[in-house]
């Protein structure tokens, strides 16, 4: 359960998630720090552990930074809902076991703020504040099978 | 049954007869690219699960090109990470300062780049190598990882989107303008996980570096990969670069082969192009938007830090002095020395340009020419998102090196076909 930070915007890039001024590092509490600062420089101070992030079209599109994700995973970000991915993105969130969510006009239903809770096995979004559901198509098997092992990485070494 | 040049290769990777969109399959790489950003976080993901292997020393390509030579002490850090996996798996080609280059350029020219060939890099513009009739795409860092541990990744087959680029391109107007018209006319979202298969007459006219320009900004109308058929001039290229003369496979797509959809472009009428901030796909006639004041024009990058690229701009620039602050990357040291030779130095210095060594630098905001807040640059590059260059209040603006070039000249956005 957390709080949504709906940004309706499409083509939310890397260069917006983490700039590369800081891609001098990998350190992810170092990456965490600049979360979405060249968007918006207050989101790190209103993100709790938990919360999501709800986006337009074409999220994360630009660069192959997995920086990317580990900032958001850092930040506390427990996923990030949009209406579609970039390709990139989308496989590095997978690999890295962090929850993407694509669920189209969902900026339309989710106002800044609202309370959520993702069922990522069944592909429903409850938002508690409204007293709403929305569907979406769950991710593939194979997909979440990376996700429940906390990564690409992780499924490979066991 | 019928298949794409794409789906050929995934094909014969995964060792089936075919394969079709939307398939998920497991494919043998070829070549990784390697370089100091991504690539030290996949080496330490592989250690912390005790899977410090290569699967082959002699199929990984690594070179420093983002932020070397170190531009400060956390990069210096990256760099040595790099530099001592490289020496421990003892990785054949490994190219350290003085031998490094900015990757998309260095990887043809070193001859690591061979039609048919899956290729994969930690790097989004790794989609260049696709000019050569390879698969070749982008991936970030735990792939990365899995790939060098088992030379093997999963890939969803990908549709495929043909653009077919007829007629001639004017004077003045380039490959980089062929692309902005492309991404421009689809959206950077147009080809999202689709592959991109240029064709045409227009094609068949250009340099291998100009097709490398194309297939490098895929990735900015969301592609999966950049792909074009093999030719007489890729051939020619490929004598004169490939260090491993053995027989490649070339792929062609069959001529009932299906498309997503095709695209036609007529070349003949396009003109130079500006991509305005802060989209690659906000592209406009250099006709609409000319005359704009500029800080800095910017030339290299892996899209156009190419020779042909710094004759183009030299050849603008000779006896002329820059209005702006102008910087020029030669993308690789050989090209630097290419360009020493041909006494274009001397052209650069005399119209008051700074020369670089070869470098990702400022084209993604590392350094070596970083934008103040407010500030406006015209660059050879490929991305113009906020902050791509500098402060999240600068701008870039999306353009050919010659129109660069001319730019430069007159302090203000210009056609280049006045001095050409």
């Amino acid at each position: 359960m957390g709080k949504a930070h709906v940004y309706k915007k499409d083509n939310i890039n890397t260069d917006e998630i983490i700039p590369a001024r800081f891609l001098n590092t990998d350190d992810e509490a170092e990456l965490a720090k600049h979360c979405m600062e060249d968007l918006d420089e207050e989101f790190v101070r209103k993100v709790s552990p938990g919360d999501f992030i709800v986006a337009g079209s074409d999220f994360g599109c630009g660069s192959s930074r997995e920086h990317a994700v580990w900032s958001l995973r850092g930040a506390g970000v427990a996923a990030v809902l949009a209406d579609s991915f970039a390709r990139i993105f989308y496989r590095n969130a997978i690999n890295c076991g962090f929850l993407v969510v694509e669920a189209p006009g969902i900026t339309e239903k989710i106002n800044n703020g609202d309370e959520l809770d993702i069922d990522s096995k069944n592909g429903k979004i409850t938002n508690l504040t409204k007293g709403e559901t929305y569907g979406f198509t769950p991710l593939p098997d194979f997909a979440l099978d990376i996700i429940e092992a906390g990564g690409l990485l992780n499924k490979l070494a066991k | 049954m019928a298949m794409t040049i794409t789906e050929k290769i995934l094909a014969a990777h995964c060792g089936e007869d075919s394969v079709k969109p939307g398939q998920l399959i497991n494919a043998r790489i070829d070549v990784i690219m390697c370089h100091d950003v991504t690539t030290p976080p996949a080496i330490a993901m592989l250690a912390e699960r005790g899977m410090d292997r290569v699967f082959d020393r002699e199929k990984i390509v690594v070179t420093p090109d983002h932020f070397q030579p170190a531009k400060d002490i956390k990069s210096a850090e990256l760099h040595r990470r790099l530099d001592t996996w490289c020496k421990k798996h003892n990785i054949k080609y490994y190219y350290p300062l003085g031998r490094a280059g900015v990757c998309h350029a260095l990887l043809p020219e070193q001859g690591h780049v061979r039609p048919g060939e899956v290729i994969v890099g930690g790097d989004s513009h790794t989609c260049t190598y696709g000019a050569f009739g390879a698969f070749s795409t982008g991936i970030g860092s735990t792939d990365l990882a899995a790939a060098i541990a088992t030379g093997e990744l999963w890939f969803r087959v990908p549709d495929t989107i043909k653009f077919v680029l007829n007629g001639k391109l004017p004077h003045g107007v380039y490959s980089k303008d062929v692309i902005l018209a492309v991404i421009t006319r689809i959206g950077t979202d147009g080809a999202r996980y689709k592959a991109m298969e240029f064709v045409g007459p227009a094609l068949a006219d250009m340099s291998m570096e100009a097709r490398m320009t194309i297939t490098n900004m895929a990735i900015e109308a969301g592609g999966k990969n950049g792909i074009m058929d093999v030719d007489d001039v890729t051939r020619a290229y490929l004598k004169e670069h490939l260090r491993d003369k053995k027989e490649y496979t070339v792929y062609a797509s069959d001529p009932d082969a299906e498309y997503e959809r095709v695209e036609e472009f007529d070349c003949s009428s396009l003109e130079p192009m500006v991509a305005l901030p802060h989209l690659p796909g906000n592209g406009k006639k250099i006709g609409e938007v000319a005359g704009m004041a500029m800080d800095q024009s910017y030339i290299g990058s892996c899209t156009n830090g190419r020779i042909e690229d710094l004759r183009i701009a030299a050849s603008i620039l000779k006896g002329r002095k820059a209005a702006i602050r102008t910087i020029v990357v030669p993308a690789t040291p050989e090209i630097w020395k290419q360009a020493l030779d041909e006494k274009l130095f001397d052209v650069f210095y005399e119209a008051g340009c700074v020369i670089s060594a070869p470098t990702c630098g400022a084209c993604l905001g590392g350094f070596m020419g970083i934008l103040a807040a407010g500030e406006k640059c015209v660059s050879t590059t490929n991305r113009n998102f906020v902050g791509r260059m500098g402060d999240p209040k600068s701008e870039v603006y999306l353009a050919s090196p010659a129109t660069a070039a001319a730019s430069a000249v007159e302090g203000k956005l210009t056609d280049p076909r006045k001095y050409l």
